[in-house]
């Protein structure tokens, strides 16, 4: 054993030593494999952050939603509809919505409106004259608690509502561009119909009550369409599923192989390296001695850029909130947001970034190295 | 001792260049002695010198080393059997670049893991017989042609081999090197090394230190041919 130990330390001395013999190469293969583990691991961690984030803001989201529709789109609700629901069994709150979208020409962006709905746990319904924004909104129009903001409505008619809070930064993906007023100003604002809301939502309590209660609603209001949380769930785990990320990993795995195998290709075991096998075997070395130092070599050089790669990924996602995937996230939300996603550490996730990248260029690089190493070492004798 | 029995090699074989380097020596050799190898180039004493040192094996034939059939060893075993009784000198050094000549010599050594004190004390120790302490740790790219083969024969020797096989040790010398070599190549039998020499260079084979020229010719031994 300490036999064994010593002779793998005398391999990785010697591989230590032959990887710093040829900076060149092996320098542009730490970078260019680093920054595939980076890209990879960046964008696993990325949206893994971003599932999280959504499920954590959906987890509090409605389990239904009712919509009404006029010629397949979305309409209006009558309030007196809230009253035709009636009583059905396993629904625990009802309530109607307000809210929509407002386009501001001084920031060229869209802001949702909304009034906080009865009840909510996190927004309390503003007092008149009063809002509650989002930190793009804020940020965009510099504004901070007890600021103005004043606004054109969509009939000519100015507005000015006072800031009365911000809201909490750890919802700023979805609650980025929101303003939240009282139902009063937002049926001004919008000279929005007194007996109409947008939306109706529904509580259930027991999720397997959800499906029953969607079959009475569109029976009892045929003109309705009822969404259902779990439906939403289902397509923000088709965007973002754990099925997809392995997909992506796979082909992102596939793609660095293809890269650093070819790339090895290309440049190959040079004359000189071969006859350096050549030499250490007619020394004494065994093809499994050239085999393991190559191996060490390998190792080494295939865990530096693993490391590094996915350190780098952690900063940036984590730390410059991936600031390389800005012009993919503006499609997310108008007004950009400030994504700052909370830190963690996924071992599997790590095992199978580690897998997709480390063994790949592994099998890769062993193969014309065995090649060399299994020839005859009287061939240097020449 | 080591005995070749109609030790035959062919390369390419079967194909368009088929060629018989070695056709059929048979020749004993005494252990403790300095034997050369003459001959033309192309004459088969490189070929030879790899099977005696179990480099590579013979199509047909056999050799064996103190009674021991070398050539149908497997390779793992012939690797041990070069290692452990061979050392060789080449004719283009052979040191690897970028490293340090202590280094070098230490090398064949990295496989059994001994320890690294004992094995450095080893290398030098060796270095300083060869007049070669002061180079230790220079880059072997640096050296001279001499003290290149110096270190060549001290790396040769790291492992305490019995028998130690030079080919063409002068070719990249000039006449006063060549002359030094063929003493350390003495002094090597002194020791009670076994050295196996290939040289077409007169100044090695009409050495005095010399106690035995075999010759070759077209893979076959002159007497025979
Ligand atoms: N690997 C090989 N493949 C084909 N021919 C070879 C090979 N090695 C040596 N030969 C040929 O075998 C013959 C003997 O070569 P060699 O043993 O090197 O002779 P010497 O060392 O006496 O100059 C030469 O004709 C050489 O071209
Ligand atoms: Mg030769």
């Amino acid at each position: 054993m300490r036999e064994f130990l010593r002779r793998q330390r005398y391999l990785i001395d010697y591989s230590l030593s032959a990887l710093a013999r040829r900076p060149g190469k092996h320098l542009a293969l730490l970078l260019v494999y680093t920054l595939v583990v980076f890209l990879l691991a960046s964008v696993m961690l990325f949206t893994q952050s971003l599932r999280r984030e959504a499920a954590l803001v959906l987890a509090q989201s409605p389990e239904i939603i009712l919509q009404r529709q006029m010629a397949g789109r979305h309409d209006l609700m009558p309030t007196e509809y809230l009253d035709r629901i009636g009583r059905i069994r396993g629904v625990s709150a009802k309530y109607g919505r307000l809210w929509g979208y407002f386009y501001d020409p001084a920031a060229r962006a869209n802001y949702t409106l909304m009034v906080p709905p009865p009840g909510s746990p996190e927004y309390r319904e503003p007092a008149p004259g009063e809002i509650v924004i989002g930190a793009g909104i804020a940020r965009t129009r510099g504004l901070d608690v007890g600021d103005y903001l004043s606004l054109r409505s969509a009939r000519g008619e100015p507005f000015a509502f006072r800031v009365a809070a911000l809201l909490p930064h750890s919802t700023e993906l979805v609650s980025t561009d929101l303003m939240l007023l009282g139902a009063g100003d937002f049926r001004r604002f919008f000279a929005f119909p007194p007996d109409r809301f947008t939306d109706i939502v529904l509580q259930v309590r027991n999720p397997r009550e959800v499906r029953k209660v969607a079959e009475k609603l569109s029976l009892a209001l045929p003109d309705t369409r009822p969404i259902l949380r779990e439906e939403i769930l289902r397509t923000y785990d088709a965007v973002f599923g754990w099925r997809q990320g392995l997909v992506f990993v796979l082909m992102g795995g596939m793609v660095l192989a293809f890269v650093i195998f070819a790339w090895d290709r290309a440049a190959g075991l040079s004359f000189d390296e071969r006859r350096e096998i050549g030499i250490l075997k007619s020394i004494g070395w065994e093809t499994a001695d050239v085999l393991r130092m190559k191996f060490w070599e390998g190792a080494i050089l295939s865990l530096t850029a693993f490391f590094l790669g996915y350190l780098l990924a952690y900063a940036h996602v984590f730390y410059l909130a991936a600031a390389l995937f800005e012009p993919v996230l503006k499609g997310w939300a108008v007004l950009y947001p400030d994504f700052r996603p909370i830190p963690f550490v996924d071992g599997l996730q790590i095992a199978t970034l580690f897998f997709f990248t480390v063994f790949p260029y592994t099998v890769a690089t062993i193969v014309p190295i065995w090649r060399a190493a299994v020839t005859d070492p009287d061939a240097v004798m020449r | 001792m080591i005995e070749l029995r109609d030790v035959k090699k062919v390369f390419n074989q079967g194909r368009g260049n088929e060629l018989w380097a070695v056709r059929g020596v048979t020749l004993d050799l005494e252990p403790r002695q300095v034997t050369v190898f003459k001959g033309p180039s192309g004459s088969g004493k490189t070929t030879l010198l790899s099977m005696i040192g179990a480099l590579s094996r013979p199509t047909s034939g056999r050799i064996s080393l103190d009674g021991t059939l070398l050539s149908n060893l497997p390779e793992r075993f012939m690797t041990q059997v070069r290692r452990s009784t061979f050392g060789f000198v080449f004719q283009r050094f052979n040191l690897i670049r970028g490293l340090t000549v202590l280094e070098n010599v230490m090398l064949p050594a990295y496989p059994l893991a001994p320890d690294y004190g004992d094995l450095r004390h080893r290398a030098h120790a060796l270095l300083t017989q060869f007049g070669m302490e002061a180079k230790a740790s220079d880059k072997v790219e640096w050296l001279s042609g001499g003290e290149a083969q110096r270190a060549a024969i001290c790396r040769a020797l790291i492992n305490g081999p019995r028998i130690l096989i030079a080919d063409e040790p002068t070719a990249n010398l000039d006449s006063a090197r060549s002359r030094e070599l063929v003493g350390l190549l003495g002094e090597l039998q002194d020791l009670g090394k076994t050295v196996l020499v290939a040289s077409h260079d007169p100044l090695v084979f009409e050495s005095a230190r010399v106690s035995r020229v075999v010759e070759l010719r077209d893979g076959l031994l002159a007497e025979d041919a």
